[in-house]
């Protein structure tokens, strides 16, 4: 079979040469098993070394690649080039984040408000704690164990058109984080994050797209955990009217 | 220059670097801590660990049946007196990760539940659905985010560690983000970067598994122990090397050749697939060898077979592998087999340390993959990592922090000397260099396939030699090394040159150690020396940075309460 070929038309940014983003075009081979992350690869290993980009397990589990293909926030790592062809196929850093360089985001912002969620198990007293593992039956796992599988993509916050409006908002991953830790059997700390998610820049920013849950590689559902922290909220009086959030 | 101050400095945010922070502010409380990694945590290769981690749990189970499994299956090259602390520590690991939020997997009553692994002889392999590594790297982020005295110094690079008067007293580091080079200073610093896979081809290991760690103390001298053991893990998707986890074989999956034959049952009939990885891995080469493998786009291949398991068990179970095989081969195991052959997984080799993570350059630690305790001695059994991760991060941790409280403060302005050195290599080798025309990739991509080729499932000497001889040659081509990027911002050109330096020297040991083991045992497999030796070497290997390849050393190996015998499953 002929060599297949695919162009690919990607983001470059260098602050250091340049103040403006410009397109370059690559053309690349391609077969049934090659994703974009590879096509990357490919041109920084034996064409353009200076492009630059972040991924490490090829596998849809470290979270770290990223990107807009074709105007999609998705995983490179999982985007086949045979699916996106005849191309060509655009690829530009995640929307919505300040751009590094070519296809790196700065993402600390979410770190900061994963910090703010307070993701970890809270006890009231641990000092009073049996000593020993908790007990948790399947069924009490199963409750929050769709939002536990994060991998802190942020494919969620760019496609959320929130989010793209009012960086303050707190966004899906970082609410779906807080969730996980609230429906959690063994933690008692949802009221410390309800101070948080109730903010207006918290659930009540959420407008219910709900491209958040299409986009998640790992279905994860966040558009549900904020609707089920909004009706927490509401039930607790912490908004008298429900669901009408702040419109962007 | 300036120096930031810190008490430790631990570079590498996986399983080992974030256990250790987290013990080191606990047994210190307010001692400023530094968690430096060239990528941000929960990137770390960590994530990728699939089946499960293994503890004492259980009833049916004891301390000295999971040391036994463990000198057993390290071929008796494991030290018995670490071995021993291991196995005490991990099942406490374990129940600590459980009070910070892991999701581990439960039994009906809501205890912990354990599933069946490689060479493990009863059920103590603790597990959350399939993405243990995930779920337990996450826990330890999300965990260590309640600690502001960890100071992260995320996407920074360290390049070298800061030597002077006989003590490690920091790191130069690769600021990623605008190109600066630092200095950390530090009255001790811990080593917790993972392993080397990449300097492979076909590997499960992520892009950044390129021993930076190993590299680092290598280069000031320390060395690195039986660096010629490297892990095949028998299942990996041929062509990606993306692993199918153990646990699949755990939960009562098969392997078939291509006439359908479970051919474990010529190999290790009382275990079939719940045997060692080196003598699964070797089984399946031999497999190819006669001519009974299936031959596939990526070459030859024999089939994992869950299919009888059927959906629940492969949905509650196995969900990843689904997913994997399903996106990445485009199987779906519940209706068919999975095509998998031996990738290189994980190295049984690592800086030379004691049990408490200290090695013999006062000041410096390491833990995890990056270090060789050793536990794991010639082969390491499938789900005894992520444990050991926890455990010896834990202790290095501890040890790191009760030490530094002793040593002096080290004296900046000599260390911002040693800094600014390393911040004019990085110039004049790379972002200001003219001339040279080898490129990065191409030159990683030859060390991959020398290592391929001829430091494999099996060796010979006359292979190892052909790869010393490769070697060498690719050391003077890294010095003609041109990089088309020379940016400041955000130069993973930069960074990829740097882990090809650390990849080559740790190739180099590897081969090294193997062409002076003369014999095989676990995962050393020598065709010219077919038969284990413990005469000559019932020894573990030292490799130490010389000029023109690794000068080998030997030290002993403690046993405490299991004599060397035949290892027989």
């Amino acid at each position: 079979m002929a060599e297949r070929r695919i162009e690919l038309h990607v983001s470059r940014y260098r602050p250091d040469r340049a103040p403006t983003p410009y397109v370059e075009s690559y053309e690349v081979p391609y077969d049934d098993d090659t994703v974009v992350l590879d096509a990357l690869n490919a041109i920084k290993d034996e064409t353009d070394g200076s492009l630059s980009f972040r991924w490490s397990c090829r596998m849809g589990v470290c979270g770290s690649c990223g990107m807009m293909v074709n105007g999609e926030p998705r995983l490179s790592c999982a985007a086949f080039l045979r699916d996106l062809a005849p191309g060509p196929v655009t690829v530009a850093p995640l929307r919505y984040f300040p751009v590094v360089r070519d296809l790196v985001v700065d993402m600390e912002d979410f770190l900061e408000k994963l910090r703010e969620v307070r993701p970890w198990l809270i006890r009231e007293d641990e000092a009073r704690d049996e000593p020993g593992a908790h007990r948790q039956t399947p069924a009490q796992a199963d409750a929050y164990r769709q939002f536990s599988m994060c991998i802190n993509c942020m494919l969620c916050y760019s496609a959320c058109p929130v989010y793209g409006q009012d960086p303050e908002f707190i966004g899906p991953a970082a609410i779906a984080l807080a969730h996980r830790y609230d429906m959690d059997s063994r933690d008692q700390g949802r009221d410390e994050r309800r101070a948080v998610l109730g903010r207006d820049v918290g659930v009540w920013a959420c407008t219910f797209v709900g491209e958040c849950s299409e986009v998640c590689p790992k279905n994860v559902d966040p558009a549900a955990a904020i609707q089920r922290s909004k009706l927490d909220l509401a039930m607790r009086g912490w908004r008298a009217v429900w669901p009408l959030g702040r419109r962007p | 220059m300036e120096i930031s101050p810190h008490d430790i400095v631990i570079v590498g945010g996986g399983a080992a670097g974030l256990r250790a922070a987290i013990a080191a502010v606990e047994a210190a409380p307010g001692s400023r801590v530094a968690l430096v990694s060239k990528v941000y945590p929960m990137r770390s290769h960590t994530v990728a660990a699939e089946g499960g981690s293994a503890a004492v749990l259980g009833a049916d189970d004891s301390l000295d049946l999971h040391a036994e499994d463990t000198v057993r299956g390290s071929d008796w090259l494991a030290d018995q007196d670490s071995v021993e602390a291991f196995v005490a520590e991990a099942p406490g690991e374990l129940v600590r990760l459980e009070r910070w939020g892991c999701p581990w997997s439960r039994e009906p009553d809501g205890s912990i539940a354990v599933r069946a692994f490689g060479g493990m002889s009863v059920k103590r392999t603790a597990f959350a659905a399939d993405k243990t590594g995930f779920h337990l790297l996450h826990t330890l982020f999300q965990t260590s985010l309640r600690h502001e005295t960890i100071a992260r110094y995320d996407e920074v690079f360290v390049t070298r560690l800061l030597v002077e008067d006989g003590r490690c007293r920091g790191v130069a580091a690769l600021d990623v983000r605008d190109g600066r080079v630092r200095g950390l200073a530090a009255r001790a610093v811990i080593l917790c970067t993972g392993g080397a896979g990449r300097i492979y081809r076909s590997t499960t290991n992520g892009a950044i598994n390129t021993g930076d760690g190993m590299a680092l103390a290598y280069r000031a001298g320390v060395p690195l122990k039986d660096m010629e053991f490297v892990q095949y893990h028998p299942t990996g998707l041929p062509g990606s090397g993306i692993l199918m986890t153990e646990a699949a074989r755990g939960e009562g999956g098969y392997l078939v050749n291509r006439e359908g034959q479970r051919f474990l049952e010529d190999y290790i009939p009382e275990k079939m697939e719940l045997g060692p990885r080196d003598i699964l891995s070797r089984a399946v080469m031999n497999e190819i060898e006669q001519g009974r493998a299936l031959e596939g786009p990526h070459g030859p291949y024999v089939q994992l077979d869950l299919s009888h398991l059927g959906e629940e068990t492969i949905e509650q179970r196995l969900p990843f592998v689904r997913e994997l095989a399903r996106d990445y081969a485009g199987i779906d195991p519940v209706r068919e087999p999975i095509p998998v052959h031996p990738v290189v997984h994980y190295m049984m080799g690592g800086v030379d340390t004691d049990a408490w993570g200290r090695t013999r350059l006062p000041g410096l630690y390491a833990a995890g993959e990056t270090a060789c305790v050793s536990i794991n001695g010639a082969n390491r059994l499938g789900s005894n990592s992520l444990s050991e991760c926890l455990v010896f991060g834990a202790r290095a941790g501890v040890q790191a922090a009760r030490d530094a409280a002793e040593a002096e403060a080290p004296p900046p302005s000599r260390l911002a000397a040693l800094a600014e050195d390393e911040g004019r290599r990085l110039h004049s080798t790379y972002l200001e260099k003219e001339g040279g025309r080898e490129r990065v990739g191409l030159l990683r991509r030859d060390l991959q396939a020398t290592m391929e080729a001829h430091v494999g499932v099996f060796r010979t000497g006359e292979s190892l030699e052909a790869a010393a001889r490769d070697l060498r040659g690719f050391k003077e081509r890294i010095g003609g090394l041109s990089l088309d990027d020379r940016d400041s911002t955000f130069n993973t050109e930069l960074t990829a040159a740097l882990e090809l330096e650390n990849m080559l020297d740790v190739a180099q040991a590897v081969v090294g150690a193997a062409l002076a083991r003369c014999e095989s045992r676990g995962a050393q497999a020598r065709r010219d020396h077919p038969v284990r030796d413990d005469v000559r070497f019932a020894r573990h290997s030292l490799a130490f940075a010389a000029d023109g390849g690794p000068r080998i050393d030997w030290s002993g190996v403690p046993i405490t309460r299991w004599p060397p015998a035949e290892r027989k499953y």
